[in-house]
């Protein structure tokens, strides 16, 4: 009998071991390194002396203004866009449906740096967008060279990689709206886009709720996009809280503020969740 | 009505049509990029057709970065990483979806809430810790930081609930040790969620880039994003390399997306779609 209560206990064992060691320790560790500053092993406690340091450190300000910009705008054109696309993609009238979902889908299946170095090298002042830009008669674009445009870039580029992503997502949660409703808003004489605001968006909001969040906590962490794709700049125009991170730890080995802005995005992500449950959770 | 009908649908096709070629435009680009000179990506009017630059592209390419090396690296970290990760994480699974025991919710929810932690929150720590185990610039520096992926405990869990406990009951009553009923009854059974399950964390670990940029430091333990990006970091760039390099590391993953779509799909969306 003994040996059989053991049994759960050795299944979980080496997740909890590893999850111990390589996850729960250093999310408490960092969080004791962001009350301590120093370099290397000389670390000393200077209590909230790094939080304050943030109020007065204009390029954290920045890269905080910087994330949340991408954050606002972003988010909410991607997840129209694929709720959009999956209403069209839905359509009765519709041939070909795994093809354009296949299509859509792809670009969510490259990694970031890959896409990333494509974009950039697509949006270069000679690049191929500017040429088809000046090819119909308009002036081509500072895509990288101009802190709006560079901030514009990365907007595009993460759309495209997320959009189809999210699509799939939405695709599958509009299967589960009973078509009675379409039928009897289609007979009341209500048209195609009175009934996507109507209801498939009203129908769709856990699955919009989800997608929101998925992609607030991917946006607060952004790295990768901005390092590869404008290397955060023109002057730092593009620079983001992951990246400060990054540079702060890496470049300058200050682990304790470092580690301070971590818990920086750790908060944020668990207020911005908190928000957009309330938001949209309180009418039900 | 008819005709009318009929606009609708020529016009959502031609829509779609041209949202699926913006889709598609940046694969084919770096695909063409990867046959031409650095230049050429930059002419006018611009180069659509294939180039005949392809091998020496390569060739360049291969010195740069050595290619053979990157790609096992990359493939010797995400193959390893997958195996491991899906064993331990669908142990785990197992235990929380088909047993009970004190401490059980505990640290199933220990799991979940660690979910909403950023990754940021843990790499100066992993730095330290692997610098003072000197296994900075190894694979296992790599590979195990994640081994414990609580998104895929969570994913296999729920599939496992699923699974009809009375098998498992009639299985001990025959007599069979719990991991012979794990690997023979319940294992076999799970192959649709074990694959889902495989392609998510061989993608996680494919494109994770911001942990092997930090703990790998030379070129011939690089993965493939971390030696893009330094390529794409130089101040000199032969954009013909870099986009035969973008289009080495996308081509495999592709290939296998189109063959695997529904598991694929699956996977990634953490089976929020069946």
């Amino acid at each position: 009998m003994r040996s059989k209560t053991l049994v759960p206990y050795m299944f979980v064992a080496p997740a909890v071991i590893l999850f111990s060691i390589f996850m729960a320790y250093p999310i408490i560790y960092s969080f004791i390194l962001s009350f301590q500053s120093g370099q290397g092993s000389n670390m000393e406690f200077t209590g909230l002396d790094n939080f304050a340091r943030l109020f007065s450190d204009d390029i954290f300000i920045t890269a905080l203004k910087n994330t949340f910009i991408l954050l606002i705008i972003q988010v909410p054109i991607m997840i129209f866009l694929a709720l959009i696309i999956a209403n069209l993609l839905n359509s009765a009238l519709l041939k070909f449906k795994g093809v354009f979902r296949v299509s859509f889908f792809l670009p969510a299946v490259t990694s970031l740096v890959a896409y990333s170095i494509i974009f950039s090298i697509m949006l270069m002042n000679d690049g191929v967008v500017n040429q088809f830009i000046t090819a119909i008669g308009l002036d081509s674009i500072p895509w990288l060279s101009d802190p709006f445009w560079a901030k514009a870039s990365l907007i595009i580029a993460m759309t495209w990689r997320w959009v189809g992503y999210n699509m799939v997502i939405f695709l599958a949660g509009l299967q589960n709206i009973p078509e009675e409703l379409y039928e009897a808003a289609s007979m009341d004489g209500a048209s195609k886009i009175r009934q996507f605001f109507s209801i498939t968006i009203p129908n769709l909001k856990p699955v919009i709720l989800f997608t929101v969040i998925l992609s607030t906590i991917g946006t607060l962490q952004l790295f990768d996009e901005p390092f590869v794709l404008t290397k955060g700049g023109p002057s730092d125009a593009t620079l983001t809280i992951g990246m400060y991170l990054y540079q702060t730890g890496f470049r300058f080995f200050d682990f304790g503020y470092a580690s301070t802005i971590a818990y920086v995005i750790v908060i944020l992500i668990a207020i911005m969740t908190f928000i957009q449950f309330k938001v949209t959770g309180d009418q039900e | 009505m008819k005709t009318q009908n009929k606009i609708k649908k020529v016009s959502l096709l031609v829509v779609l049509i041209i949202g699926a070629l913006v889709s598609l435009f940046p694969f084919y680009w770096a695909a063409i990029g990867a046959t031409n000179t650095s230049g050429s990506m930059f002419s006018k009017p611009p180069t659509l057709i294939p180039g005949s630059m392809l091998m020496e592209n390569i060739r360049n390419l291969d010195e740069s970065i050595g290619i053979s090396r990157v790609m096992f690296n990359s493939l010797f970290i995400a193959t390893t990483y997958t195996i491991l990760a899906l064993f331990i994480c669908t142990m785990a699974a197992y235990a929380f979806a088909k047993f009970q025991f004190p401490g059980r919710n505990v640290i199933f929810t220990i799991f979940l809430l660690s979910m909403m932690v950023p990754y940021h929150a843990t790499i100066i720590p992993l730095f330290k810790m692997m610098a003072a185990l000197n296994w900075l610039n190894t694979y296992q520096a790599v590979i195990l930081p994640n081994l414990a992926y609580p998104f895929a405990i969570f994913l296999m869990r729920q599939n496992l609930l699923a699974f009809p406990t009375s098998l498992i009951e009639a299985a001990r009553i025959d007599g069979a040790g719990e991991w012979k009923i794990f690997f023979r009854i319940v294992l076999p059974s799970m192959k649709p969620a074990l694959a889902a399950t495989a392609i998510f964390l061989f993608l996680y670990q494919w494109n994770s880039f911001l942990w092997p940029l930090i703990a790998l430091s030379t070129t011939d333990m690089y993965t493939f994003p971390v030696a893009l990006s330094t390529l794409f970091g130089l101040s000199r760039i032969d954009y013909g390399q870099v986009m035969a390099g973008v289009t080495i590391a996308t081509i495999p993953i592709i290939i296998f997306f189109l063959l695997l779509q529904r598991q694929f799909i699956s996977g990634m969306l953490g089976s929020a779609v069946k």
